[in-house]
């Protein structure tokens, strides 16, 4: 029986892995991530997780200790943040290229320089393309079944991937909310026991990580990419079935109002609960917004969102990572891309908001809506395609 | 049997790209490296076996004889042996191309 | 089928007659880095599992789709093969501990070259060592970043020449003392530290069977004579590694227990000029250079023995 409880979204995530009867955790502390591994720690110790916790000395060793510990058999998680994720960036491309299916609690955080311990994209955004498999939460019961999820997603032999289950840095990972845990009985039954397609052993030896040269390499990538374009389907699969037993069901991609207006916003993770509070006022006032929630964002699922923009005239994209230099921010690069490519009539605007923890309130987001129906005719010196909402300038 | 590179279509590499043939590098004949061999003189021999411990490249062989010599499709002709063995037993020759 | 054994090497190797790194490999001609790793491999026993860093022996092992080793092996990447092998060790536990796969002995060796260990690699095998997995760390030291291209190391010799630390009117090549690995990894406290050189094989063979069977972790620092990038022929592996352990260059000992022992102890050293001579990476040196080198073989030889003589 499915037992509800008011919990610290963080500690919640590591009861989820516990759930999933994770084997080895090899992780380094970093904010906001810390409580996750601390109870990770804790629940190790007390004998309540019957797995290893390897204090590694950098977040680099943790990736590099995980992979170890997947290519040798074990269900192997992880967590970290920002200059973390940053420090492990060179492994995880090798994790996703070794095909271990490792799983990861991203917990988003904004990227130095300036430092800054608060919550924004810019550390997932720079991770975009190192061929995990991404899912975006959120609100805590999301964290709880993505990170279920995630272990039969990664280990899924038609998959075996490393699986970034993102979660925001301190507006959800330090919030306290009602969440619905399933019994150890249903997750077994949900999630069996990791199979490994190979494993490090002497009594089946195999290499692993062997170097390609150029006549090869490209047809390795080829089958890399091919597997993550292909993972989709098991993806879906997977996440049916847990509706199905679970009764909450997730899709790639989740509408929200979209059915009675042209207008929408794009997002990911936990603002989308305050975009949505301000769809429920605008409603109030006759006026109608709809929202499309990214839940999956690698692979990246076009036809999901083709369908979902179908019909759909003005569409804003917001994101909360700075371009670096790009002509927008990343998201609004892969709608276009998507847009362009299937042909959708659809004027695409770029917001940029919520960087460094800066807090985006339901009244901010009225006034993005305003500015689409309505946009001011500017023409400033410096023209940029994309806004930073609440710059002071 | 591994396929030359240039054979493979990306579908039949393993997952991973995981080698399940273990030690199928002797596939590659490292013999063509050589410039000279090491060649025995069996009257010399006292089959003390370092020839066979030093060799990086474990191409020197006991023969069934208890005496030693080297498998010419691996052998690079680096004269480790050679140099090594205490009585002299082992000369560099000159490889004929 | 090798029916005479050499003496002595069922005392080490179970089976002297497997080759657990194929032939086939592309190491250089008389390339002493692969065949420490050859003989070592042989005491290990096929019950063993290989974390190897980027590097020589990596590359010239494992060119997709073949590969020399016959034991479980995997590469990630430079710097974590201390990382990895952590990983490694901890997933077998857990998993002979819940049950999943049988009770075994399984050895886990993570091998990696004197750049993926003193340089890049320090911080991971610190780690590792700290935490006290157990498993053997083998540090293959060719005294430079030979796979790609002779460049130095922390553990290039001074006075070497590589192609970072080239001679020239404001340089004499390395212009820094060998870092002293073992010495770091023996301050970590681990149960066995130990240095040894293919050159004396059965010596080599006893270390590694010790560092086999500690619970806990163990170094072991290989001296591999390269003689692409020293500058030597190809025939001289042997030879001159045997000169660097007769010289007190590169002394043959090991740390049990916080008590060190030299092993292999000339009762008289023989001159280091004796070394020096005849490898091109040190044919710029002026006798200066080598009176300097001389003086600090010889200061490090005294502190040895000093160790080796405290309670």
């Amino acid at each position: 029986m499915s037992t509800k409880r008011g919990v610290e979204v963080s500690i919640a995530a590591a009861d989820a892995a516990k759930l999933a009867r994770v084997e080895v955790i090899a992780a380094y502390p970093i904010t906001p991530q810390t409580h996750i591994v601390e109870h990770l720690s804790e629940i190790v110790a007390n004998g309540e997780l019957d797995a290893l916790y390897v204090n590694v000395e950098s977040e680099h060793s943790a990736m590099s200790a995980c992979c170890g510990a997947s290519a040798a058999g074990a269900r192997t998680f992880t967590s970290t943040s920002s200059q973390g994720m940053e420090l492990m960036h060179e492994i995880l491309f090798i994790a996703s290229g070794l095909r271990l299916p490792i799983v990861m609690a991203a917990v988003n955080r904004a990227l130095s320089a300036p430092l800054s311990i608060w919550g924004d994209h810019s550390d997932v955004m720079a991770a975009r393309d190192t061929g995990w498999i991404m899912l975006f939460c959120e609100n805590g019961q999301e964290v709880v079944d993505s990170t279920i999820m995630a272990f039969k997603i990664a280990e899924d032999r038609r998959v075996l991937l490393p699986v970034m289950v993102n979660l925001d840095g301190f507006s959800l990972s330090h919030v306290i909310e009602p969440i619905e845990f399933p019994s150890q009985e249903e997750v077994d039954k949900f999630l069996p026991p990791y199979n490994p397609l190979y494993t490090l052993h002497p009594d089946k030896p195999v290499t692993m990580g062997a170097y390609g040269m150029p006549e090869l390499y490209t047809e390795a990538k080829y089958a890399q990419e091919m597997a993550i374009r292909q993972s989709k389907d098991a993806i879906i699969e997977i996440m049916d079935d847990f509706g199905k037993r679970f009764g909450r069901y997730y899709k790639p991609v989740e509408t929200y109002n979209t059915d009675n207006t042209d207008t929408v916003f794009i997002a990911l993770g936990s603002i989308n609960e305050n975009i949505k509070t301000a769809i429920d006022e605008l409603k109030k006032e006759g006026k109608e917004l709809g929202l499309i929630s990214l839940r999956l964002f690698r692979p990246f699922p076009e036809e999901e969102l083709a369908f979902a923009l179908k019909g759909k005239k003005k569409v804003a994209v917001i994101e909360r990572v700075m371009p670096g230099g790009a002509a927008n921010g990343p998201l609004f690069n892969e709608f276009s891309a998507l847009a362009q490519a299937r042909g959708l009539k659809i004027q695409l605007e770029n917001y940029i908001l919520g960087l460094g923890g800066r807090d985006v309130n339901p009244e901010e987001f009225l006034e993005i809506f305003e500015n689409m129906s309505s946009p001011k005719k500017e023409t400033k010196k410096n023209e940029k395609n994309y806004i930073v909402i609440g710059v002071r300038a | 049997m591994a396929k030359p590179m240039e054979e493979y279509k990306w579908h039949e590499l393993n997952v991973g790209c995981v080698i399940e043939e273990v030690g199928n590098a002797m596939e590659y004949k490292t013999g063509d490296w050589r410039s000279s061999k090491p060649v025995w003189n069996d009257d010399k021999c006292v089959k003390c076996g370092l020839c066979w411990l030093f060799c990086p490249d474990a191409a020197v062989y006991q023969k069934d004889n208890g005496l030693y010599t080297t498998n010419l499709d691996y052998c690079k002709g680096c004269g480790i042996c050679a140099h090594e063995c205490k009585p002299g037993a082992i000369t560099m020759v000159e490889e004929e191309r | 089928m090798i029916k005479y054994f050499m003496k002595g090497l069922e005392r080490y190797i179970e089976h002297p007659e497997i080759e657990f790194a194929t032939s086939g490999h592309r190491a250089c001609q008389g390339c002493a880095e692969i065949l420490a790793l050859r003989l070592a491999l042989k005491v290990f026993g096929k019950d063993t599992v290989l974390a190897m860093a980027t590097g020589c022996m990596e590359i010239i092992s494992t060119p997709l789709p073949t590969t020399s080793w016959r034991l479980p092996w995997i590469h990630v990447a430079f710097e974590n093969a201390a990382a990895v092998a952590s990983g490694i060790e901890s997933g077998l536990k857990i998993l002979m501990n819940k049950g999943k796969i049988a009770q075994k002995d399984i050895h886990v060796v993570a091998i990696a070259g004197d750049g993926g260990t003193s340089d890049i690699g320090l911080q991971s095998l610190s780690g590792a060592l700290e935490r006290g997995h157990k498993f053997t760390y083998i540090c293959v030291d060719n005294e430079a970043y030979m796979n790609t291209g002779i460049q130095r190391s922390s553990s290039t010799p001074y006075g070497a020449m590589t192609t970072t630390s080239p001679p020239g009117k404001k340089s004499i090549g390395q212009s820094t003392q060998k870092k002293n690995m073992p010495k770091i990894a023996a301050a970590h406290n681990i149960p066995y530290v130990a240095t040894a050189c293919p050159s004396y094989a059965y010596d080599l063979f006893a270390k590694i069977k010790k560092a086999s069977m500690v619970n806990g972790p163990s170094y072991i620092h290989i001296l591999s004579v390269c003689p692409t990038g020293w500058r030597i022929p190809s025939d001289q592996a042997i030879r001159y590694g045997r000169l660097a352990v007769q010289t007190g260059v590169f002394p043959l000992y090991e740390v049990e227990n916080g008590k060190y022992r030299i092993t292999h102890n000339p009762e008289t050293l023989k001159p280091v000029s004796e070394y020096i001579q005849g490898q091109g990476r040190f044919r710029h040196l002026t006798d200066d250079i080598v009176a300097k080198i001389q003086e600090r073989v010889d200061k490090d030889w005294e502190e040895l023995k000093f160790l080796c003589s405290a309670k």
